[in-house]
């Protein structure tokens, strides 16, 4: 099916000065397009925060956003390194960020599982020398 | 909360009777990002981008920079956009969550992991 609004966003690896800026993007076309409150704001956090593991983790990645007749959908891809142990990165508290991340308040190992716990619909797929997709699905009530 | 923080208002002070129901601080905007409740107040040492960025995600509507900190001007506009109230306290960020308890404020009500697993 093709999605009723779609937009993508490059996220680049490092780039913490401009982190947040795809989200904040994403949370203002979806409230243009009428979506509110607590999905609103699932989207916007879950999105934010794959946002910075692109940053943080990523050699670099996109973010696309489509929009379905009752349901926005999140995926992000990376171009790698891939996570070795998906078990262990979905565990809260995990992190291999590093200091640069740290310092600035991220890489408590929260990312994973609050995305997560803020989407409806939540997969990973990652390929140590590949990369990482995660698909995200909010259900529009 | 000025009053009893002693705070600088340094944004919305035209927004001061902006209710918050919530509180929490922490300096791990990770942490923050769990906490979905837009009424919620913030205190916290970090003064970078991220944690305008995070408030604005999370429609949080008043931010408490503890211990004197200032963020740069830079982020005061970004948050005068976001329509946030930005206070500044000399305070500890452990004080100033200790008076604001004492004013009756809470803190939020997180899941953690331990909760899944209780489940079980």
């Amino acid at each position: 099916m093709e999605p009723l609004y779609t937009g993508s966003y490059h996220v680049a690896k490092d780039d913490y000065t401009s982190a947040g800026h795809a989200s904040a993007d994403i949370k203002r076309q979806l409230k243009q397009i009428g979506v509110s409150g607590d999905v609103l704001r699932r989207v916007a956090v879950a999105s934010y925060e794959v946002e910075l593991n692109l940053v943080i983790h990523s050699l670099g990645g996109d973010l696309t956003l489509n929009v379905y007749p009752g349901l926005v959908e999140l995926i992000s891809s990376d171009i790698g390194p891939g996570i070795p142990d998906l078990k262990m990165a979905m565990k809260e508290g995990y992190s291999t960020a590093s200091e640069m991340a740290r310092s600035l308040g991220f890489g408590a190992g929260m990312g994973l599982p609050n995305m997560k716990r803020n989407a409806d619909d939540f997969d990973i797929k990652s390929t140590v020398g590949v990369g990482t997709t995660i698909t995200m699905g909010f259900h529009l009530a | 909360m000025v009053t009893v923080l002693n705070a600088k208002v340094l944004i919305g002070a035209d927004k001061l009777d902006t209710p918050v129901y919530t509180a929490c601080c922490s300096d791990l905007m990770s942490d923050v990002l769990a906490f979905v409740d837009e009424k919620t107040v913030l205190i916290t040492g970090l003064t970078n981008p991220h944690v305008v960025r995070t408030s604005e995600m999370l429609d949080l509507k008043c931010l408490v920079f503890a211990r004197g900190k200032i963020p740069t001007d830079d982020i005061l506009e970004s948050a005068d956009e976001q329509g946030l109230v930005v206070l500044a306290t000399k305070l500890t960020a452990f004080s100033a969550c200790g008076v604001l308890y004492q004013m009756g404020l809470r803190g939020v009500p997180v899941p953690t992991q331990w909760d899944q697993e209780d489940k079980k």
